[in-house]
């Protein structure tokens, strides 16, 4: 009787964290009995981008460059019918994320529905919009889980990387009133180089919020990060510090956080595998609509994305449509991949990254040491790491404002 | 915040009560014809003999409750049956899906 429990770790949909390293293949256990969609089981998670609004202006922003308008986004009832289609043809959880998700007022609405069709429901925040009674709403409207982004340990550091004044404080607040709701709390921090010399004292803080997981999710480098990766892009010897720490915490407080790790993978010497695979086990569905095989799949041009105001139903997207075929498998890869032992472990990295860095999304990923690209790449992100290069293009509708210089800034930190 | 420890890092007894905590959720997946506990980022599929564990874990049962129900059923050594069940409740507990019910204030 002993493993009587197979851990399923599901594709990590969070939206800072592209393409977790962490994501273990979820099909071997519970897609044994085929689903609705026939060759391509149902995801078993699928992330509900409901708005690219967000108060945050974080540089590393994994929404596209190209942001959704409010008058794009699917309306209330049309939310509420991707939900129950998903619950019907098999999916199991619900990433409610954005953008930052409270911006709908009709998230509680939402995931009220989607307790009602009988989807596990988890809240992907930045925080920033919550107050105590919105909070314990969505808790009695069924909320099963919250993750909260953090961009520091302290607000000095925060809330320049977020743009944000007080945002920080106001994190703290809601990651306490969410233990004190009993849900579960998922602590994000998304680091880079000007802030993983706060790493440890960040662990610190999530045993000190009794955080139950933290994800360690280092930026990686498309749409809005790639713009800033100057500003961004770790070095070596940070990097090497950080596995040290992490893997020192991960020892230190077993049984008290459970510590995911997503390296960047300019530095792995092989490409982490994207998505599970792209069109293998991940969707998610963007504010208006379209059913994307990440989300940042919009930023590669030349590929139609379906809507879920096609005629088409979810299920028919995900098996049929051109966008998530396209990549799909084995058979699409060039060489090097193709006659790689590594092609059915990696699936030939990011296509997203691909096409960022070398203009063609068939490409293998240049983080790859086997990539034509990779050296080069590498060479480039080395030496930006060490550039000085700190000043940050902030995200927004506006296509990004440039961080104020060192006088203004240190105003913005002030509070004046 | 470390004088109060927390439930998830449970100790699983004979004299335990165990219970899912609301964020690890026991259900039939209809669509792949298994059971699963969803949980944060996560969905374990539990075997028959777990999901009839889980089924009996009500936060009233003793886990020595719980044994008693099993030996009879199967006819087979309490010992050993204890012994199975404690390791996967613990297991489970260590993940952090599993609490106990709480005492009734005195």
């Amino acid at each position: 009787m002993s493993r009587l429990i197979q851990d399923a770790a599901i594709t990590d949909a969070s939206p800072v964290v592209q393409d977790s390293p962490v994501v273990q293949d979820s099909l071997a256990v519970l897609e044994r009995t085929r689903s609705t969609a026939e060759t391509y089981g149902i995801p078993l998670a699928v992330l509900a981008e409901l708005t690219h609004r967000c108060p945050l202006q974080c540089p590393y922003c994994s929404n596209p460059v190209e942001l959704d308008r409010t008058n794009s986004e699917l309306t209330t009832d049309e939310w509420k019918k991707v939900l129950s289609e998903l619950a019907e043809i098999g999916v199991l959880q619900i990433h409610f994320s954005g953008g930052e998700p409270a911006a709908r007022k009709d998230l509680v609405e939402l995931v009220q529905h989607a307790t009602d069709v009988g989807l596990y429901s988890n809240l992907i925040t930045s925080a920033v919009l919550l107050t105590r009674d919105r909070l314990a709403a969505l808790a009695d409207a069924g909320l099963c889980h919250v993750q909260i982004s953090f961009q520091g340990n302290e607000p000095v550091v925060a809330d320049r990387v977020g743009g944000y004044r007080g945002g920080h404080a106001k994190k703290l607040d809601v990651a306490r009133w969410t233990r004190a709701l009993d849900l579960p709390l998922t602590v994000n921090a998304v680091m880079h180089r000007q802030n993983l010399h706060q790493l440890a004292d960040i662990i610190q803080m999530a045993v000190d919020l009794d955080a139950d997981r933290l994800e360690v999710a280092n930026v990686q480098y498309y749409g809005w990060a790639l713009k800033n990766r100057a500003a961004l892009m770790p070095t070596i010897e940070q990097i090497d510090d950080t596995t040290r720490i992490v893997e020192d915490a991960r020892m230190r407080l077993k049984g008290v956080l459970d510590i995911d790790f997503v390296v960047p993978d300019y530095y792995a010497l092989r490409p982490k595998k994207c998505m599970g695979g792209w069109g293998r086990q991940f969707f998610n569905i963007s504010p208006a609509g379209k059913v994307l095989p990440c989300h940042a799949a919009e930023t590669i041009t030349g590929l139609d994305f379906e809507s879920v105001r096609s005629n088409h139903s979810i299920a028919w997207i995900w098996q049929n449509s051109e966008a998530f075929n396209r990549y799909r498998g084995t058979g699409w890869m060039p060489e090097p991949c193709q006659s790689c032992a590594f092609k059915e472990i990696d699936f030939g990295g990011c296509r997203c990254q691909a096409f960022a860095l070398t203009g063609d999304a068939g490409n293998t990923d240049p983080a790859c040491t086997l990539s034509p690209h990779h050296a080069e790449i590498f060479k480039v992100a080395e030496a930006e790491s060490s550039a000085g290069a700190d000043r940050f293009l902030y995200r927004n509708f506006k296509g990004g404002t440039l961080e104020p210089q060192d006088e203004a800034r240190q105003d913005i930190s002030n509070g004046r | 915040m470390t004088e109060q420890p927390r439930n998830r890092r449970m100790e699983v007894s004979e004299a335990s009560k165990p219970i899912l905590p609301r964020h690890a959720r026991l259900k039939f997946d209809e669509t792949r014809q298994v059971w699963v506990i969803l949980a944060p980022e996560r969905v374990l599929a539990p075997d028959e003999i777990a999901v009839e564990i889980l089924q009996l874990c009500d936060g009233a049962r003793s886990v020595a409750d719980i044994v008693e129900l099993l030996t009879a059923k199967y006819n087979a050594p309490r010992a050993d049956i204890v012994t199975d069940v404690i390791a996967m409740l613990q297991d489970l507990a260590d993940k952090g899906f599993l609490t106990q019910a709480r005492e009734a204030a005195p």
